[in-house]
């Protein structure tokens, strides 16, 4: 092959394993997701229906439009359920295999830790926890790499916005102690 | 020519070194989120939109247009280097991209899909430059009427002309309109949908969906995906450029056919992936030599990236004309517009004339920027992939987070970032578009009250929305946009009945 010397090789050595079971398949998935519209539906037209969704001497009140959207919402949701529900079950694919849920709740799992710490920690010291606590367990990279990494990233985050833009982030402990 | 004049001016209010600045990094990091495997152009520009939030709108809007290019751009060095379509619509790219890669061609092909990309975007700012003056001043004597007719026709057109299963593109819709209309009712000053919880009092904010739908699950999604990969590295020496240069003009036809496909599909909503396709398709069948395309053939990048680039462009075009955006990205880029106290709309040329012309001179210029830009910096942008996902995925949630955070300042928007951001995962995964829930996100308000003030004026009659020829037009042509799928079938049903009767 012509240009072998000038090859990008990049290696996923956690990838998730191709026969992995299914957890759940896309019809069940479709089926829940079709329900819980259904419900919202049914709950934003109750809603609009108590603000009031017919006509008044102005014209529409405010729930008229919202409360014939939750119809549409509704009724589409409702066709939905029951084409899925017609197809049959044999065919369906896999929503996600469970190596697949592995590596998303991988993510997601310190995303929502993040969030949470945000309020108590402030976001710059949240986001240098989760580079390089995310760097070092997840990607299996060498720490002293994952510690300057999130060092440089969280600083230069921190002289954007809070030295040089003022833009207005949650602040914890830390930043108290330096008096920012 | 007016515009001419008006462009000049443009320029001049971009040519100085802060605004210069702004668009090189804007166009870098627009190619750095192109490449990053899983991100592409409406993810880039809502991960990266909070660090527009400080800077004047011209400014603002000049970088983020210039992230759009470059990640346009950014998309086709992974198309062919690594066979990796960035976006859905650099799918055709790979077909002919990736095997000259393989043969040796790394050079030419990048070189023709950078160069074809350009000449595509180029045709649709030449077409917004004279035409969306035109449409904005047509446009100035809509009434609310005449504006809900044209929102309903964005509406339909994406449910009728959509590829989706049609009950999954109104869902998303009307979950988008409905989620739109949370919080303080405009018209009576009403709350509704709030269920007492002070922090939905505002509603649930437009950027802060977008965030979570685009970025967040994005991370998600690609996580699932074996992400090791294997490429051809390339550099692009100027006699390469030259060639290919040299070597275009013979496929003129090609080039023309696809940038007016990609103008054109890339007005109605969601086009750029057809576009690139039937660029693709169509200079294949009106090629000589049939066989050759697929096996690495220039013209095969030409075609779809001309077509691409053009109707990604195009987008832009009714976004800025009448304040409805044309795709995913347009939509985000006018959520950033209404950030800055901008209204997209008609009333724009006329209110901010400096805006809008600083912003179409910035497409000519980002277009050129980053045609030289691509072209010379090619290898180092290939190498970004060497950096593991794990590094890039907590930073991209980071950059979500603020971004979440700074429109409202409030803790909450970060969760319902979070939310959307799984909402986002589920949708795409069981193939809930979520393009029309953007779209209907961001034009939901304004389609509730041009509706309302039109009923009002019209005191509840339906009839006026084809109370005039203009106004019962658009309406008419929007529901049978609407119902386009089953007449399409009824048409070729009745040709199908009388085809045998003749013979």
């Amino acid at each position: 092959m012509p240009n072998s010397d000038m090859e990008i090789v990049v290696d996923d050595p956690t990838a998730p394993d191709d026969n992995s079971p299914a957890v759940t398949s896309k019809r069940t998935v479709d089926l829940i997701v079709s329900l819980l519209l259904i419900a919202f539906a049914i709950l934003m037209a109750w809603d609009n229906q108590r603000t009031g969704a017919s006509w008044d001497s102005s014209g529409p009140q405010a729930g008229y439009f919202p409360f014939y959207l939750s119809l549409i919402l509704g009724g589409a949701a409702l066709f939905g359920f029951v084409k899925t529900l017609m197809e049959p079950a044999s065919e369906a694919k896999a929503f996600v295999t469970r190596a697949q849920l592995g590596r998303v709740m991988v993510v997601l799992v310190p995303t929502f830790l993040f969030c949470l710490a945000l309020k108590f920690l402030g976001l710059y010291v949240s986001s240098f926890l989760l580079i390089c606590g995310f760097m070092g367990f997840v990607g299996k990279i060498a720490w002293w790499k994952s510690l300057l990494t999130a060092f440089i990233f969280t600083a230069v985050m921190f002289i954007v916005f809070d030295v040089y833009f003022d833009v207005l982030m949650p602040k914890g402990p830390l930043e108290a102690l330096i008096g920012r | 020519m007016e515009a001419l004049g008006l462009l000049m001016q443009g320029f001049g209010v971009l040519l100085t070194w802060k605004i210069l600045a702004l668009m090189m990094v804007g166009l870098v990091l627009g190619i750095f989120v192109g490449v990053l495997p899983g991100l592409g152009g409406p993810n880039g520009v809502a991960i990266l939109l909070p660090l527009t939030f400080t800077m004047d709108p011209t400014s603002a809007i000049v970088m983020l247009s210039c992230i759009y290019w470059g990640a346009l751009f950014g998309g086709a060095i992974t198309s062919i280097l690594f066979n990796i379509p960035g976006e859905a619509w650099s799918v055709a790219t790979t077909f002919d991209g990736y095997p000259m890669a393989q043969q040796g061609k790394a050079a030419e092909a990048l070189t023709a899909a950078f160069t074809s990309s350009f000449i595509g975007s180029f045709a649709a700012v030449l077409l917004i430059t004279f035409l969306a003056p035109a449409i904005s001043s047509f446009a100035l004597k809509f009434g609310p009427p005449e504006f809900f007719a044209v929102y309903l026709l964005t509406f339909c057109s994406f449910v009728g002309l959509g590829r989706e299963d049609k009950h999954k593109t109104i869902i998303s819709m009307s979950l988008g309109l409905l989620l739109a209309g949370i919080g303080l009712d405009t018209v009576s000053g009403q709350l509704r949908m709030t269920f007492g919880s002070s922090d939905m009092l505002r509603g649930v904010n437009f950027l802060v969906a977008v965030i979570g739908l685009f970025g967040i699950s994005e991370i998600l999604l690609t996580m699932e995906e074996r992400l090791a990969l294997r490429g051809h590295a390339a550099k692009i020496s100027l006699r390469t450029v030259w060639q290919v240069w040299t070597d275009m003009p013979r496929y003129w036809v090609t080039l023309l056919r696809s940038s007016a496909i990609g103008c054109w599909l890339g007005i109605t909503p969601g086009g750029a992936i057809a576009a690139s396709f039937m660029g693709y398709n169509l200079a294949k069948r009106f090629s000589k030599d049939k066989e050759s395309f697929g096996k690495g053939r220039i013209e095969g990048v030409f075609a779809p990236e001309t077509a691409a680039h053009a109707s990604g462009t195009a987008a832009l075009l009714p976004m800025l004309a009448l304040g409805i955006p044309g795709s995913g990205t347009a939509a985000i880029l006018l959520g950033g517009l209404m950030v800055w106290g901008l209204n997209p709309g008609p009333l724009l040329f006329v209110e901010h004339k400096d805006f809008v012309w600083g912003l179409i001179a910035s497409m000519y210029l980002g277009n050129i920027v980053g045609l030289i830009l691509v072209l010379s910096t090619v290898p180092v942008f290939a190498a970004v992939l060497r950096v593991p996902f794990a590094a890039i995925a907590p930073m991209i949630v980071v950059s979500c987070a603020i971004g979440a955070f700074a429109i409202q300042n409030a803790m909450f928007d970060i969760w319902l970032m979070l939310v959307f951001g799984v909402i986002g995962y589920v949708f795409k995964k069981i193939g809930i578009p979520l393009a029309p829930l953007t779209l209907a996100l961001v034009l939901g308000n304004r389609a509730e009250d041009a509706f309302r003030l039109s009923m009002i004026g019209a005191e509840g009659n339906l009839g006026v929305f084809w109370s005039n020829k203009l106004v019962g037009t658009i309406t008419t042509l929007a529901i049978v946009l609407l119902f386009w799928p089953i007449l399409d079938r009824l048409i070729a049903g009745i040709s199908k009945a009388r085809r045998p009767a003749r013979a």
